[in-house]
């Protein structure tokens, strides 16, 4: 690579990584000479020493641990379903015309609106809450499976058809990995939803997580509690961006 | 006169039509040939006049309108009836090049022990030993053209079909190739049936070339490309023969494009009739 290219190139790393720290700056400038108001907007240095109290005293990590537990049961028992579902509907032209009006009905539907009627039939606790981030979960991981299988390249199937592979071989060697990308756009995107909506149902329904922790914060008047949680929900939606992306490179290497 | 049971491949007024009333496409129309084992035929023609489609039907990606064809395999369940080289590579990309042979070695009536044995014959072939373990997304474009080649001759088909397999590949290499193919094929003698825009490439290659008309296709003339093998790349472009068979089949390829057009003008055929065949073979599949 050209010295020139490497230099632009280190540029603009260096004003991505620093970006964020310019606009806390800004912020802590802003906040602490009365520029903005600190009530609502407390310096970020001071919100950064609330961390410690609130891990401590608190134990703030429970709510983390009880959040992080029910987004992953919600994937689990939304993403598998999803995916299963949207192969098959990739696959059958019979379960496509059953399901796609039955999915375009439903879709649209906010998921959370869907969490009073969760909560009447499965009662307060962990399973509402958890229900919310299946059936979200799910119709993504249905809708990009489905997609992954209907952009498979249609030589594949026609190499298969020549070569004489066997319909068993066909699903298990070029259906299965050709529709990876599809099954795994599902899941990243599920998994970022699922952090959305679990904080959402959390702060009506739920005695624990880190949706409880903000609506108790704002019950309180602990506006800096609402910051912590704020930043810790962006740090575990960021680990789980790059955790996902690293096993993506992983599995399907040949992208 | 070739004895019967030479003729590896027999089609007798074979049609092929796309869609139905006003809006159907005659892709061609009543072809007769007779190919025979171990022999190399080319088809050449002006785009839309059906090529392709032609070698598609005859893989059994498309069946025939009216017409017969039938394709005389040896031993078909001890043997590899088929195999077909297309115009993109159609490699698996999640298999590295290994995997992709293996994968077509599998399915073919080729005990498990030998894949091994004529995995590293072939990839020694074409140069590519050293690339065993990359993945296509790994190799340039000429190396996966050569994989895809060899993916069909592992096999040991007995008619070998080619639809245009250089055609996204440079000059230099597509002459690299041409020498290549002619190696494979002198080695193994498969019947193949290789279709090409490319005049130079049908001469080189061919022992018969079939020239077509423009759409609907028939065959308009064969010629005969009896020159020595095995056969030099280079060395044939210096033979006096090879020139003037390659003007010779430019100049009815020529009358061929120039009708071709004329019928476009007249609104006869249009020039995404091509378009709306993909659309409708999408359609049949």
């Amino acid at each position: 690579m050209p010295t020139s290219t490497k230099m632009e190139n280190l540029r603009y790393r260096i004003i991505y990584i620093s970006s964020p720290f310019f606009v806390l700056f800004l912020w802590e400038i802003s906040a602490r000479t009365g520029i903005i108001d600190a009530r609502f907007f407390p310096p970020p240095t001071q919100i950064l020493k609330q961390f410690i109290p609130l891990f401590v005293e608190d134990k703030f990590y429970i709510d983390i641990g009880s959040s992080m537990w029910r987004i992953a049961a919600g994937v689990a028992l939304g993403f598998i379903p999803g995916a299963i579902l949207g192969m098959i509907m990739g696959l059958s032209r019979t379960a496509r015309a059953f399901f796609s009006p039955l999915v375009a009905l439903t879709y649209p539907i906010p998921k959370i609106a869907i969490l009073p009627l969760l909560l009447i039939i499965f009662g307060l606790g962990n399973f509402a809450n958890i229900m919310v981030v299946a059936i979200g979960v799910f119709f993504l991981s249905l809708i990009n499976t489905y997609a992954g299988v209907g952009q498979i390249p249609k030589i594949h199937f026609e190499v298969a058809r020549v070569f004489r592979i066997s319909r068993m071989e066909v699903f298990k060697s070029i259906i299965l990995p050709a529709s990876l990308p599809g099954v795994f756009t599902g899941l990243k995107l599920g998994v970022g939803y699922g952090l959305i909506l679990i904080v959402a149902a959390e702060m009506v329904a739920a005695n624990a997580g880190i949706g409880f922790r903000i609506w108790m914060s704002w019950e309180t008047y602990l506006i800096k509690d609402i910051y912590v949680c704020l930043a810790t929900i962006s740090t575990i939606g960021i680990i789980l961006s790059v955790g996902l992306d690293k096993l993506e490179e992983k599995i399907i290497h040949w992208k | 006169m070739p004895d019967s049971s030479d003729i590896i491949l027999r089609i007798d007024g074979l049609d092929k039509r796309f869609g139905e009333g006003p809006d159907a496409v005659q892709a061609f129309e009543d072809l007769n040939l007779e190919v025979r084992r171990g022999e190399f035929v080319c088809l050449v023609g002006p785009s839309g006049c059906g090529k392709t489609t032609l070698l598609r039907t005859l893989a059994g990606l498309d069946a025939p309108s009216t017409g017969t064809l039938s394709i005389d395999y040896e031993d078909k369940e001890k043997t590899t009836p088929l195999a077909m080289v297309f115009q993109q590579h159609g490699l698996y990309p999640w298999m590295n090049v290994e995997n992709n042979l293996r994968f077509v070695l599998k399915a073919a009536a080729i005990e498990n022990g030998r894949h091994d044995e004529i995995i590293t014959r072939f990839l020694d072939a074409v140069g590519l030993a050293k690339f065993r373990r990359f993945y296509p997304n790994q190799l340039s474009g000429g190396m996966k053209q050569r994989v895809s080649l060899i993916r069909a001759f592992c096999v040991y088909p007995q008619l070998l079909l080619m639809d245009e397999p250089f055609v996204f590949l440079d000059y230099q290499n597509r002459m690299v190739l041409h020498q290549l193919l002619l190696e494979l094929w002198t080695e193994s003698r498969q019947t193949i049936i290789f279709v090409t825009h490319n005049i130079n490439e049908a001469v080189t290659l061919g022992d018969r070339v079939m020239v077509m008309t423009a759409g609907p296709g028939r065959f308009k003339r064969e010629v005969v490309c009896d020159f020595p093998r095995p056969r030099n790349v280079v060395e044939l472009r210096k033979n006096a023969e090879f020139g003037k068979t390659v003007v010779s089949i430019t100049e009815d390829l020529k009358e061929e494009i120039e009708k071709a057009q004329a019928l476009e003008s007249e609104g006869r055929m249009k020039s995404g009739d091509n378009d709306r065949i993909s659309r409708m073979r999408g359609l049949e599949v």
